[in-house]
């Protein structure tokens, strides 16, 4: 699949700001006036910042309303109106803390339940693809919300938590790639199955039905950014999970809490460069590729 | 409505004959010329002389199948939307924009109600779908839903432009639903079958298989003892054969 900016920016923050909302619907960190203001706001441009970065790549964004009308059938819906939902309930909850200094505590709960919905819902719209096997596994919406949860925590400053889900997440993470790399082989989707040609003999792509290159192929059989594919899971792998463990482990510090941050946030955009870059499109097939 | 429909009145089809097509691309110039003309947004090319790349709902690959024994056999592969039963291109949409007609089972992009976010694309196995770069929105074949119920055409005209244009007479339109239908008999009669079946797609289109190819393992017994038709040479020929025997 084609590793386009708009959505690797739109799932890496927007993953992390709604994590931290999570985080703070649950009154994790207890916080009130200015400091609760400067969290929700840090939350709020992350959430919001990746969510219009996602309207980048449609190509009628000026429609985009009319993607609310569907959440009966499509996760794609879903996660619109989750996002709306999770981000007007939690407005109400941080204006309380902000302004009043209360805590309603059950709207938090409910903001916090929303803000994982979305992530979930963004989770799914990749997770429910049959077409392309690396996607369509259940550990697909636990290592988008594992990430989420985990980067929230580290944003919250929240130094057990994170102990806790980081290591967690970079597990998932690993079991991910792994399980991911059998896919395609075990969906059971091959030339043979794809044109019915099996049982005469062995298929091959002779020649393909344009001279050019087309939008199936830009889309959907981006081979070229798998070439470093093994290095970046390994700098994924130390940007996003050990490094800022490494640093969240050494005496507090806010210089260190910064560099874990940003060295989460790098890890996880590699992460996702592979995560559509490795993943592989059925259709391929067609084309002799994968 | 993105949802699908339990059943449809009719399954709108093509049949697709992979022993007939001598693979002449006729079907998908024809696609290209009715449907940039008529129903929805035109198929924009880009870059058409310089290094070329267009939106188009019909393509026709090209494979080699080689048996275990003897030589290999060229296969010519139309694709274009299979109007699934079942199809995943519809539920993923987000707007509505996708559906599939209760009435023929055709599926169908309301071009309005597209905002071109490509999940559709993403979720049809077969390619079927392609996002032109010129209007921002999701094309697709329509079965020429534009022709075939046209009565200010000719009967002979009221199919597919895919299937009006094809000199072969690979291509075969109608009712799949209908088990009595020449289609459905057609499929029936030389084991029609869906392309990856694995995914659950449950296409409406089907593919003809190519038939097996002719043995040449029944060769007379008696061809050994036939006379020789080729005489003894005379003239020249004859000269330079005992001239060369000689060196």
């Amino acid at each position: 699949m084609h590793p386009a900016p708009s959505v690797i920016i739109f799932t890496t923050l927007s993953g992390i700001g709604f994590g931290l909302l999570f985080w703070l619907g649950l009154g994790i960190p207890s916080v009130t006036g200015w400091s609760a203001f400067a969290f929700f706001a840090i939350a709020y441009l992350l959430a919001v910042g990746g969510l219009i970065s996602s309207t980048f790549h449609l190509g009628h964004p000026e429609r985009a309303m009319k993607a609310f009308t569907q959440w009966r059938s499509s996760w794609l819906s879903r996660e619109g109106v989750a996002a709306v939902a999770a981000l007007l309930v939690m407005a109400l909850f941080g204006a309380g803390l902000v302004f009043l200094s209360t805590s309603w505590t059950p709207l938090g709960w409910l903001g916090a339940f929303l803000s994982l919905a979305v992530v979930y819902c963004t989770a799914m719209i990749y997770g429910q693809l049959k077409t392309v096997p690396r996607w369509k596994q259940p550990l697909t919406p636990l290592l988008l919300v594992a990430i989420s949860l985990a980067g929230g925590a580290l944003l919250a400053g929240q130094v057990t938590y994170t102990l806790i889900s980081l290591p967690l997440a970079g597990v998932i993470q690993v079991v991910w790639w792994v399980t991911g790399d059998k896919a395609l082989t075990e969906s059971g989707s091959n030339l043979a199955t794809a044109t019915g040609l099996g049982k005469p003999g062995q298929v091959r792509a002779f020649e393909p039905p344009h001279t050019g290159t087309n939008y199936l192929l830009r889309e959907f059989v981006h081979v070229v950014g798998r070439k470093h594919a093994f290095k970046l899971r390994v700098i994924a792998l130390l940007l996003g999970f050990v490094l800022p463990v490494l640093l969240l482990l050494l005496p507090f510090n806010h210089v260190f809490a910064v560099l874990a941050v940003a060295s989460h946030l790098a890890g996880i955009a590699a992460s996702r460069w592979l995560f559509f870059a490795e993943a592989e499109h059925v259709v391929g097939l067609y084309y002799g590729k994968r | 409505m993105t949802t699908l429909p339990e059943s449809t009145q009719k399954k709108l089809g093509l049949v697709i004959d992979l022993d007939t097509c001598v693979g002449c691309h006729a079907c998908v110039v024809s696609c290209k010329g009715w449907n940039t003309e008529n129903y929805g947004a035109p198929l924009s090319d880009q870059d058409p002389y310089g290094t070329p790349s267009g939106t188009f709902l019909n393509r026709v690959h090209s494979y080699e199948v080689q048996p275990d024994e003897g030589a290999a056999q060229l296969i010519h592969f139309p694709k274009s939307c299979l109007h699934c039963e079942d199809a995943p291109c519809v539920t993923v949409c987000p707007t509505g924009a996708s559906y599939k007609r209760v009435e023929d089972g055709i599926v169908l992009v309301n071009e309005s109600d597209c905002i071109g976010c490509g999940l559709c694309a993403w979720a049809c196995p077969y390619g079927a779908r392609e996002l032109d770069q010129a209007e921002g929105v999701m094309k697709k074949c329509t079965l020429c839903v534009d022709r075939i119920y046209n009565e200010n055409l000719p009967e002979v005209d009221r199919v597919p432009a895919c299937v009006r244009t094809c000199p072969a007479g690979a291509r075969h339109f109608g009712d799949l639903g209908d088990p009595d239908s020449d289609v459905s008999q057609l499929v029936a009669e030389r084991g029609g079958m869906d392309l990856m079946p694995e995914q659950g797609t449950k296409p409406v289109n089907k593919y003809l298989p190519p038939r097996p190819k002719d043995q040449m393992d029944q060769l007379d017994i008696l061809a050994p003892y036939l006379e020789p038709v080729a005489e003894e040479t005379k003239g020249f020929l004859s000269w330079l054969d005992k001239a060369l025997e000689k060196i």
